[in-house]
């Protein structure tokens, strides 16, 4: 596929202005990227006196106590096991509601398909901080009717992340559904297979890209969410991007640590990304051209 | 097999599968989507617009039946311009407008443009690449009180280079997190934190611009610049209606940038319409008012939704004849 | 199809009834119940230097607890940034924990809600009554002529923090004692990138402590008798513009302290940039940036002119302090009655303020050696004889931001050189009260 797409470098080198513009123009934005990565490393290392004081280059006195004492400050290894736990099943969760919605709004003609799709992208407008607290009285008062405690588990975080980045998926694979050939899960149907078989024997194997990128975002979605995370954990259930905000205490705020623990706790991450990266560049490409 | 298929529905011999089925079994597919965003988002959507409606203060909070129904009060008052909440909820209204409008501009056209220039193969590409989505996976906390670090007024990094080093703008130490000068702070955050999503979506787009179209336009003998501008560009235009409404959207109602950068009295020039709901509702318990305005402010992006959806589809459909 | 709409509607008619019959969880007005007797839920607020520190500090005393009268206390220590937000969402939902800490200045708001156990006479009596707490911290426990919302558990006190080793070498004997004092004496220490004094600009909380104890000083309060705000009377105008001039005329406080709402100054304290901070309890932290006791001199913040700290025109420090409440849902009323009494008593008192430099509000616990350091004999007398509780109004947090952020803005007008006058302090002050009366 990639040699067919994409310029062809052979034929034309690109003439030295194109170059030189080029290399300009990155290198500035790398180091916009990269600046406030360098001043996140070097105050990750510094003693907490010297984290505020007057910026300096090549900083003095390197320290890597805060890289041992982010583990006892705060709960930092289970605030990280919460937020695999709670990221990892919503985005499985999200992907899989998102496969079927798409799926039946690509290939199947219904009533209220446009009001579907249409509420669906509405629900992206209303600011969460207005809706949290219904929210919250409606986990609560389910919990009561059926004695399921929703509230602080993390369960009741896992259903509200999913929705949280439904739309989107839904949106994003909708297109990457249309642009599987329509011949091939009809050939599947009259093969034999069902409707679902269509889907997962065709369908999602041509469209594993795009469920990638699907999921990356719905991870990304889960795992940095602040606000309701506030309100809807506890001490045993809470996420690392509220769990962060507990280096900054009454009396002091621990800003190296705040800084030696983001860095941390986004390598992970990082890592994870650059694996996914060929497969969510490509997906993302057929769910947004349609 | 697909030949088989057309040949099955030539012959009649499958009549259901050459019209689409009519059955229950997309609604049954949708059925987790639509219960999920029910109990999610629109039921809580629809309790905070009756909430809109009602003196739901901190009086009332332990028992909302009792809040008092107040008609169209609660928007008579954020609407009326000429008192101070009216005129204020306006003035972080027309701040966010700009604002989002700036900064899913910027967004835009960094990612555009760096998507562009590394389209094609260059030594180090993969580890740019990969560099530039570190914005987007670290946590939104850390990385915004970073910039409230580097934009502190006496040590701070910014200040460091433009006063210091570059000498620009006098000895005197420019306030960032104060005054006028807050709204492009914002501004430079937001931007540094959306653009990489941006870049992403564009770099995949250009993927599936066919090869051959390059090769045909350098036999023509069209340079790279008119290259780009011819082929590159155009095609990206279909990826750039979803783009920029997600952008619109994201940027819009973006509550963690300013919370974080500012605490919870933004400067007046920074004061984004959604930590201004914040600061009507939670801050003093006052549900009722804050409704309102998250009503209103949602019907606003419906309707320039719907018009962005109508003008660009039909813009795109003429553009293609 | 049919069958499939009908289906939604019915869940979509009992999801909206679930969501909208209740609103407000039980309608227990009676105040708690005793169907779970033998535990209950304590949500502490973070005093410690971090959370594993009030962790490891409470445990045992829950222990104790426990051992005594049975009852297994499950304890949350929740981060400032959440609690209050918790708290709003329990009390929405009526459910919460039995017995919770809140910021005293929040207690006539909580008590508008409605969600918190009055402590009428007979819940005091319950723990040994009313008269054993020192007088200005129950003041700040709720709206006056009503039953308070909670009960003090920890004090503290604003008290002036001296760098004595600059004050040595400039020569200077003795802290100021009156705010002319403090202008004479920063002007001498104001040099050489050193400054006199140091604020937190953008802190509105702290903007509010200091603008409201020179409102008292200048003989007047943010709110009247009948609770309507006040914010833009001459005397609160002449307070806040005093504040103010401390940067804007005396230039006694650096510019870049505008922007300060993170602790900054207390860090350029220790790191010897100004040689003086108006806080309250800030040994710990001092200590946590690199001083050593004894670096720092503790003193009575500043009165006017010719007088002493004491009452009325002489108040010095609000009343600051976390207060302890019983969740009005609680299903175990007599184990959290008997929580905050264990909690009250003399002994937990000294235990616990010990632990964090805090005054015990009890006043029989005040008398261990322990609250007879320099630092500390300060604060309790401070808060024993010259300090006032803030405005105890329903709208406090409104109050809060909006004065605060007024004073946040003055601020940021006499660091960029902007003049700060009469009128432009009280169009700020009138702006933000009529702010209020939506």
């Amino acid at each position: 596929m990639a040699d067919h797409r994409g310029r062809p470098s052979s034929p034309l080198a690109p003439p030295l202005t194109f170059r030189v513009i080029r290399a300009a123009f990155l290198t500035l934005l790398s180091g916009f990227v990269l600046l406030p990565v360098y001043v996140m490393v070097t105050s990750s290392l510094k003693p907490l006196q010297d984290v505020a004081g007057r910026f300096r280059w090549i900083p003095t006195g390197l320290t890597a106590r805060p890289y041992i004492d982010i583990w006892h400050t705060v709960p930092l290894g289970r605030y990280f096991v919460n937020s695999l736990i709670v990221a990892g099943a919503a985005t499985a969760a999200s992907v899989v509601i998102a496969v079927f919605a798409a799926y039946a709004v690509s290939r199947h003609r219904f009533r209220g398909k446009r009001l579907f799709t249409v509420t669906v992208l509405s629900t992206q407008m209303f600011p969460g901080i207005l809706f949290l607290l219904p929210l919250f009285l409606i986990f609560v008062n389910i919990g009561n009717a059926t004695g399921i405690a929703l509230y602080g588990s993390r369960g009741a975080l896992i259903l509200t992340y999913l929705t949280f980045s439904l739309p989107f998926s839904i949106w994003m694979l909708i297109g990457y559904f249309d642009s599987v050939p329509r011949d091939l899960d009809e050939a599947a149907t009259v093969d034999g297979c069902g409707p679902l078989g269509a889907l997962l024997r065709v369908v999602v194997p041509a469209a594993v890209p795009g469920i990638v990128a699907v999921a990356v975002y719905a991870f990304m979605t889960a795992w940095g969410e602040v606000l309701f995370a506030s309100v809807m954990t506890n001490d045993t259930t809470r996420t690392l991007a509220v769990g962060l905000q507990g280096y900054s205490t009454q009396t002091d705020v621990y800003w190296n640590q705040i800084m030696a623990a983001s860095l941390v706790v986004s390598i992970p991450v990082v890592a994870g990304f650059l694996l996914l990266q060929r497969y969510l560049v490509a997906g993302l490409t057929a769910g947004a051209v349609k | 097999m697909s030949t088989k298929s057309r040949v099955s529905r030539v012959s009649g011999t499958r009549p259901k599968s050459a019209r689409p089925r009519r059955s229950h079994v997309p609604y049954l597919l949708l059925l987790p989507a639509l219960l999920l965003e029910l109990l999610i988002h629109l039921v809580p959507m629809a309790m905070g617009i009756l909430m809109s409606f009602r003196g739901l203060t901190q009086f009332f909070i332990r028992d909302w039946s009792r809040a008092p129904w107040t008609g169209w009060a609660n928007y008579e008052l954020v609407l009326d311009v000429n008192r101070p909440v009216g005129e204020a909820l306006l003035r972080s209204f027309l701040t966010t407008c700009l604002f989002t409008l700036l900064s899913v501009g910027l967004c835009w056209l960094l990612g555009t443009a760096a998507a562009v220039f590394m389209q094609e193969s260059f030594r180090g590409r993969g580890l740019l690449r990969a560099l530039f989505l570190v914005p987007y996976a670290l946590p939104v906390y850390a990385a915004v009180i970073t910039w409230a670090f580097m934009f502190q007024r006496d040590n701070g990094l910014v200040n460091h280079v433009l006063h210091d080093q570059l000498g620009l703008g006098g000895s005197g130490h420019t306030f960032w997190l104060l005054g006028d000068n807050s709204f492009w702070a914002l501004l430079t955050v937001s931007v540094w934190k959306g653009w990489p999503f941006a870049f992403l979506i564009v770099t995949a787009a250009l993927q599936n611009i066919p090869g051959e179209l390059y090769e045909a336009a350098a036999l023509d003998g069209a340079g790279i610049w008119q290259q780009i501008s011819r082929i590159t560009l155009p095609s990206v235009g279909a990826v750039n209606q979803v783009l920029v409404l997600v952008l619109f959207l994201w940027t819009f109602n973006d509550f963690n940038t300013p919370f974080v950068l500012f605490g919870k009295a933004a400067p007046e020039a920074a004061d984004l319409i959604s930590l201004h709901i914040y600061q009507s509702s939670f801050v003093t318990w006052n549900f009722g008012t804050g409704s309102a305005m998250s009503v209103l402010l949602l019907l606003f992006l419906l309707l320039a939704t719907a018009g962005y959806l109508l003008v660009t589809t039909r813009g795109r459909r003429n553009g293609h004849g | 199809m049919r069958r499939t709409r009908a289906a939604a509607a019915a869940v979509t008619a009992s999801l909206l009834a679930a969501a909208t019959a209740c609103g407000g969880g039980t309608a227990n007005t009676g105040g708690g119940s005793d169907t779970a007797p033998k535990e209950l839920t304590y949500w502490a607020s973070n005093q410690g230097p971090d959370l594993a520190a009030d962790q490891a500090t409470l445990t045992p005393e829950l222990k104790k607890f426990e051992e005594r009268t049975g009852i297994k206390v499950k304890l949350e220590v929740v981060p400032w940034s959440d609690l209050l937000n918790r708290i709003l969402a329990a009390t929405a939902s009526g459910q919460g924990p039995d017995v919770l800490n809140i910021g005293n200045t929040w207690s006539s708001s909580l008590q508008a809600t409605g969600a918190l156990l009055p402590w009428n006479a007979e819940n005091f009596g319950a723990i040994g009554g009313k008269d054993r707490f020192v007088e200005s911290a129950i003041g700040s426990s709720g709206a006056t002529g009503q039953d308070p919302a909670a009960v003090p558990l920890y004090s503290m006190a604003y008290a002036l923090y001296y760098n004595k080793k600059m004050f040595q070498e400039a020569g200077i004997a003795k802290p100021p004692a009156t705010w002319d004092e403090m202008v004479t004496i920063g002007r001498q220490l104001s040099k050489d990138g050193k400054w006199a004094l140091g604020a937190e600009g953008a802190n509105l909380s702290n903007n509010i402590h200091q603008a409201f104890v020179l409102a008292k000083q200048h003989g007047a309060d943010f709110f009247d008798a009948a609770g309507k705000p006040t914010f833009d009377s001459p005397g609160a105008v002449g307070a806040v513009k005093q504040y103010v001039d401390l940067m804007a005329k005396d230039k006694i406080i650096a510019p870049g302290n505008a922007e300060y709402a993170q602790n900054q100054s207390l860090q350029d304290f220790a790191n010897g940039k100004t040689a003086m901070v108006l806080w309250q309890s800030a040994a710990s932290s001092f200590k946590s940036h690199g001083m050593k006791e004894g670096d720092w001199g503790v003193a009575p913040v500043p009165v006017p002119a010719g007088g002493a700290p004491g009452p009325g025109g002489n108040t010095n420090s609000m009343v600051a302090g976390i207060n302890l409440a019983v969740f009005k849902n609680t299903d175990n009323i007599d184990g959290s009655l008997k929580f905050v009494k264990f909690m009250t008593s003399d002994e937990e008192q000294k235990i616990l303020n010990k632990t964090y430099g805090s005054i015990p509000p009890v006043k029989a616990a005040q008398s261990d050696p322990a609250f007879a350091t320099d630092d500390l004999t300060v604060l309790r007398t401070t808060l024993g004889t010259s300090a006032a509780p803030l405005p105890q109004v329903p709208q406090e947090s409104q109050f809060e931001t909006a004065v605060g952020t007024a004073v946040k803005e003055l601020f940021a007008d006499a660091a960029a050189g902007r003049p700060v006058t009469t009128e432009s302090v009280k169009a700020k002050l009138t702006k933000a009260q009529q702010q209020m009366a939506s």
